[in-house]
């Protein structure tokens, strides 16, 4: 069969990093000279690599990502327009290959957030409220966790729910279930061989 | 039901739609370069899958490819090896491939409409973000990841919700000296670079019927720049009359009837936008960016604004840090920066009419002392014409550098790069921080702005150097 089975995503609570700016383009994610790849893995290093690392290679102690309290967490947060910018996929690749699975920002660019959910990395829009009070939580307490519950779609904070999501139906399916949307789209051959005939 | 152009074209190529799925949309041309490709093919090969339409796939060498002459080496061999790796894919599954070797080879976004496979009302897609530049024909048009291009190369499909549609509409005339680029900055200006996400712009309005093929093309590439999923323009006589004869444009008979089919592709009067934002082309002045997006852009005229200026906090926070960045001024005027190199080049504008309006101002004229100037065109093709013309005459006699066809400096990444500090006026399509190489400062602009910049060697308004050398 064809078909393949990708992991599911269920819940996912840990600590948290603030990356406190809007328009995160995936440059900064990850800068083209690390393009050059034919493989999908090995990307984590490289993440946010011209922030968290200085002109002469040496990690900048001062990035969210480098901190001491950065280990162990699979969610970061940052503002708004998430991952604009190119649309290579090598973005959430990155992320990934860094130890994340979640992301959460007060909005996202879309071809990102496609590239996100294919790659079992979730993003979550949250409102400026909420926004605030994951920051301001990080800010007190650097151990605070944030956890994301898919099927709930709801959004925790040191195990309260603080926040419900919105996400694609299909996109959370496919998440939760591990649904291999390349099977899906396989299964559907006799619809699009019949379009091929009509619209040669 | 009256439909504008976005709807008419998606809904001739949705092959199905299940209730609480995304469509199943069909996709009548698939470009392919180097760089997002190459883990789509891995995929197919560990599913035992074929390209189901290679003839319907279009292949092409651009990012990581040299633009010094072919005889120099490829930057290193992890591109050696990118490079290598696409020629033997398209050889395995039968995809056409326009290598360095091909007398066609160039900008992915570039050669799809010289080769005629962009034509008007076809769903077009590749793994690149200014897969919008395709939208100047009535195509739709957008850039995939590489999960999708996987996806593509498979089934010919997508699985797509349907976006929103945005109506953009530039009525008025452009003034001398003021082109596509700078119309397509000030609405990134105007609406910022996530103001048109979840949308696909339709660019409407007089001045978007008085420009030309080159310049819808300038436009539509940077809809991404604002957030869209895709731009496009109804086509029209202008659009029939570049696309006519050329390699893969239906011929005799079949181009009639293209063109009849064709002319149907407009938003019926009457046809609902879910959104609409317009712009007056006469009140235009020729646009420069001075941050880290390219939604920071002001008049060349203008002053770089001042962070205390804004009222949110982050937006403060973020233009303190982007003025940081480029060591720009609050405050201060934006003509008389220093310039050291300049990039005329870019799916944004590297054809041929951005060439010649460079030109226009190179032409008599010295490149500022001190000062780098790259003139990379978009194809091969691009390149032979403006050779014909003797544009790269005029260029070298400037003191410029005429180079070979891609992406080069756009993305720096096949070693056409700034070095720390440097600043760049570019006419590609994104500022970022170390978009040209790492702690490179580019301001964005349109081919004449840039042509400016290089014989003053800073900032200058454009218009000042129209009409040839003193």
């Amino acid at each position: 069969m064809k078909t393949e089975k990708k992991d599911e995503f269920t819940t996912v609570e840990s600590t948290y990093v603030v990356l406190p700016a809007d328009n995160v383009d995936t440059d900064q994610i990850i800068p083209a000279r690390f393009l050059k790849v034919t493989d999908k893995r090995g990307l984590g290093d490289s993440l946010f690599c011209d922030w968290r690392r200085r002109a002469d290679g040496t990690p900048d102690p001062d990035f969210p990502l480098n901190r001491p309290d950065a280990v162990g967490a699979r969610v970061l947060v940052a503002g708004a327009n998430f991952g604009c910018g190119s649309s290579r996929e090598h973005a959430p690749w990155a992320l990934v290959g860094w130890g994340l699975r979640v992301i959460v920002a007060r909005s996202f660019a879309d071809i990102f957030k496609q590239n996100a959910m294919k790659n079992g990395l979730l993003p979550v829009a949250v409102d400026a409220g909420a926004h605030a009070r994951i920051v301001e939580a990080r800010r007190a307490n650097p151990g605070a966790r944030l956890g994301a519950d898919l099927p709930a779609q709801t959004l925790s904070l040191d195990g309260a729910t603080i926040a419900r999501f919105e996400i694609d139906p299909f996109a959370k399916e496919c998440l939760v279930h591990g649904v291999d949307e390349l099977g899906y789209l396989l299964e559907r051959l006799p619809d699009i061989e019949r379009h091929e005939a009509k619209h040669p | 039901m009256s439909r504008t152009l976005f709807e008419k074209v998606w809904a001739e190529h949705v092959v199905r739609e299940d209730p609480g799925a995304p469509a199943v949309l069909y996709v009548d041309l698939h470009l392919v370069h180097e760089v997002t490709s190459p883990q789509a093919f891995d995929g197919l090969r560990a599913r035992g899958l074929r390209v189901r339409r290679p003839d319907r796939t279009v292949a092409t060498m651009d990012h990581s490819t040299p633009t010094l002459p072919r005889a120099l080496a490829v930057v290193d061999a992890q591109a050696e090896a990118q490079l290598s790796k696409l020629k033997s894919n398209c050889a395995e599954f039968g995809v056409a491939l326009y290598d360095l070797d091909s007398s066609e080879q160039g900008i992915v976004h570039v050669i799809g409409p010289e080769l005629g496979v962009t034509q008007p009302g076809k769903t077009i897609v590749c793994g690149d973000s200014h897969t919008s530049t395709h939208g100047a024909f009535g195509a739709l048009a957008f850039g995939i990841g590489t999960s999708e291009v996987e996806h593509v190369l498979a089934t010919q499909c997508l699985l797509q919700r349907r976006p929103k549609t945005l109506e953009v509409r530039v009525d008025g005339a452009l003034a001398p000296g003021v082109g596509a680029k700078d119309v397509i900055l000030a609405l990134i200006a105007q609406i910022g670079t996530g103001g048109a996400t979840g949308h696909v712009i339709e660019y409407r309005g007089k001045a978007i019927e008085a420009l030309d093929m080159e310049a819808r093309m300038t436009i539509c590439n940077m809809s991404i720049e604002a957030g869209a999923r895709a731009g496009m323009i109804a086509p029209d006589d202008k659009t029939f009359a570049w696309l006519r004869g050329r390699r893969f444009a239906p011929q005799g008979t079949a181009w009639d009837a293209a063109v009849e089919r064709w002319r149907a592709l407009r938003t019926d009067d009457g046809a609902k936008f879910d959104a609409s934002v317009h712009l007056d082309a006469s009140a235009l002045a020729p646009m420069i960016t001075y941050g880290t997006n390219p939604g920071m852009g002001i008049p060349v005229t203008g002053l770089v604004p001042h962070p205390e200026s804004i009222d949110r906090a982050e937006d403060r926070a973020a233009l303190a840090k982007a003025l940081d960045y480029m060591g720009l001024t609050a405050g201060a005027p934006i003509a008389g920066q220093k310039v050291d190199v300049v990039f005329i080049g870019s799916c944004t504008n590297s054809r041929l009419g951005d060439l010649r309006a460079a030109a226009s101002v190179l032409r008599g004229r010295k490149v500022a002392p001190g000062v780098r100037v790259l003139v990379v065109p978009g194809s091969k093709s691009v390149k032979r014409q403006a050779e014909a013309e003797g544009l790269d005459a005029v260029f070298r006699a400037a003191g410029a550098e005429w180079r070979e066809a891609g992406c080069s400096m756009c993305i720096a990444m096949n070693g056409d790069q700034l070095s720390p500090g440097q600043y760049a006026v570019s006419t590609s399509n994104r500022n970022f921080e170390g978009r040209q190489g790492r702690g490179g400062r580019t301001l964005l602009a349109s081919p004449v702005t840039a042509a400016a910049a290089a014989v003053s060697g800073r900032v200058v308004d454009p218009r000042s150097l129209l009409g040839g050398a003193a």
